[in-house]
């Protein structure tokens, strides 16, 4: 079974082969040059390094949003393009929870922070549960990522009250720490941490590894259907959507 | 796979399959040859657009993925082709909207590592001009080319396949753009270029005399602002006067300034470059206005004139597999590193 995972939702581009629980390769750039111009070649260097047969792939993953609006339309038309020549199916991983998902096993609350400009951070909150595994022997435990709150939009004083009035220890991750390190620090009134560079930003590897289980679960999309998800609306959209609710309120004479 | 040995003899045909996202319009075309066009598939996203106005570059962006595939392996179908019957692929990379020329720059770049298909970058521009070729067979360069729509407006030099020489462009608002603004002035909407096409046809073009501007030291360049401005000025002061305005003699009017100067402009070129053979491409090309007095003209200056059917003047992706199949020929190929470029210049690599 093997997995081809895709990140470009944020500043890192992000190629990973995977096969059952062996990453055959990642290769993971975080610099200035864009995603359109890096993202085929990388995948183009990496599969002639490890002589990947792209028809042995059996599913493609790629991390399906929020981000970048634009770097998660590069991944998703690149995947939707290798999905139509290659007649495979797409699997859309969220990436907040694939930011989540590097920090394996860690004993508190993970809190993945995105920039998302305006002010706001991509955002959810998540925490790993031991789970038994079935059919197995009585020791053997699996540590599985269990969601407290889905990937949002937020601003970052919401973040930090919400964390202190739980009141327990919090990781954060994700490129929104180098924007929000300072005012978190300010806000911030239970113990918390930084996740540090090797699991701190997007990775293809990590959308391998949930892409391969939504697989398992039969959460697939055909390529043609694919898109991603915003969670938030163009500026067009957003300013007409506030006017026509400025003129609802205005007629009902609600407004406060 | 098509095998080798059966293009070496000598079979000669060439497949192309054309992307086209630079705008708001989602395009997929399958063409044989540079000249046959087997499919063309266009998504348009003008409804969506309305409600703003305008086109929005993200609502736009947004769409395009939406769509993309469903395009793309609709003209294939329509074409009777898999992916393995296909020669090349050629696809928009400039001038346009970034994010919008990003979507299909991305899915060609994906198919063409995939199939291992030859992947062809395409001006915008180029594949407007290439249009003429799909249904005039006699069409060959050099010829003098005007271009234009809602985004360009320019003469061009076709000196040959792929090889151009813009002689004159705007230096302001494109053609499209006045129309747009003008339209929305006096309450028409947007699309600008057919409701005013539309209306005029009611009105006196010589009920008001808008300006017809000349740009210094350049007898081909165009402006259209100040056309604009001397319409807006005019509705301003009818309204302060509390005079009545007469939309079709305003539209007609408005148009017959920007026809008598992009004919002026067009048979001035055709004459200094004694070239007789002239085109028109764009979106604006399939204004009946501008298509006729330039036709007219051609034919008091003894100029045979070309110009594409309304479907082919559009943004379309055939336009863009014709000008792929001449790049193609003349050895052009891009890279997996093709970026989109929003302002891409004609006749730049």
């Amino acid at each position: 079974m093997k997995v081809l995972g895709i990140d470009s939702s944020g500043l890192v581009a992000s190629i990973a082969i995977a096969e059952d629980d062996r990453l055959i390769a990642e290769y993971t750039i975080q610099y200035k040059k864009t995603h359109s111009q890096t993202l085929l070649p990388m995948l183009e260097e990496v599969a002639k390094m490890v002589d990947l047969d792209l028809n042995s792939i059996d599913v493609i993953a790629v991390s399906q949003g929020p981000g970048s609006f634009t770097g998660l339309r590069i991944g998703a038309a690149t995947v939707k393009g290798l999905g139509l020549a290659l007649r495979k199916p797409i699997v859309g991983v969220p990436t907040i929870e694939s930011l989540a998902n590097q920090l394996y096993g860690v004993p508190c609350l993970i809190c993945p922070i995105m920039d998302a400009r305006r002010g706001q951070v991509y955002t959810g909150l998540y925490r790993f549960v031991e789970e038994r595994v079935a059919d197995s022997q009585q020791e053997l435990f699996e540590y599985r990522l269990q969601t407290q709150k889905e990937q949002c939009i937020a601003q970052i004083d919401e973040i930090a009250k919400i964390m202190n009035q739980i009141g327990e220890k919090v990781i954060f991750t994700g490129d929104g720490i180098p924007v929000y390190r300072e005012q978190l620090a300010s806000l911030m009134t239970v113990p918390y941490s930084f996740a540090p560079l090797n699991r701190n930003r997007q990775s293809a590897a990590s959308i391998a590894t949930l892409g391969y289980r939504y697989y398992k679960e039969g959460k697939i999309t055909k390529a043609g259907d694919f898109h991603p998800e915003y969670l938030r609306l163009s500026q067009a959209e957003r300013e007409r959507k506030e006017k026509s609710e400025e003129n609802a309120g205005n007629k009902g004479n609600d407004r406060t | 796979m098509r095998n080798l040995s059966e293009v070496n003899l000598g079979k000669e045909e060439l497949v192309i399959l054309g992307i086209e996202t630079s705008c708001d319009e989602t395009a997929a075309a399958v063409v044989r040859n540079g000249r046959e066009v087997l499919s063309n598939v266009i998504y348009s996203q003008i409804d969506l657009h309305t409600l703003y106005g305008g086109v929005v570059p993200e609502i736009a962006s947004r769409k395009h993925i939406e769509k993309i595939n469903q395009v793309i392996e609709q003209a294939l179908h329509e074409a009777g082709k898999t992916l393995e019957q296909i020669d090349a692929i050629a696809v928009t990379y400039g001038p346009g909207l970034v994010g919008a020329l990003l979507v299909g720059v991305s899915a060609a770049k994906a198919i063409s590592y995939a199939t291992k298909l030859p992947l062809i970058g395409v001006h915008h521009i180029e594949g407007h001009i290439s249009a003429n070729y799909i249904e005039q067979e006699e069409l060959k360069p050099p010829f003098i080319c005007l271009v234009v729509s809602g985004g360009h407006s320019h003469l061009v030099l076709v000196k040959d396949y792929g090889s151009y020489e813009i002689i004159g462009r705007t230096r302001d608002d494109a053609a499209g753009e006045a129309y747009d603004k003008v339209a929305r002035a006096i309450g028409l909407g947007y699309p600008g270029g057919p409701k005013i096409d539309k209306i005029a046809k009611e009105g006196n073009p010589e009920a008001i005399h808008f300006p017809r501007a000349k740009v210094e030291n350049s007898s081909f360049d165009f402006s259209f602002s100040g056309l604009k401005s001397s319409v807006l000025n005019y509705l301003n002061g009818m309204q302060m006067k509390n005079e009545p305005i007469c939309v079709p003699d305003v539209a007609a009017s408005f148009q017959k300034a920007v026809v008598d100067v992009l004919v002026e402009h067009s048979m001035a070129a055709v004459l200094q470059y004694g070239i007789n053979r002239f085109a028109i491409a764009g979106g604006v090309a399939s204004n009946s206005a501008i298509r006729s007095a330039l036709r007219e003209a051609c034919l008091c200056n003894h100029v045979e004139f070309f110009h594409p059917s309304p479907i082919y003047c559009t943004d379309n992706a055939a336009m863009i597999a014709v000008a792929g199949y001449y790049d193609y020929q003349n050895g052009i190929r891009s890279g997996l590193d093709l970026n989109a470029v929003a302002n891409l210049k004609l006749g730049e690599r």
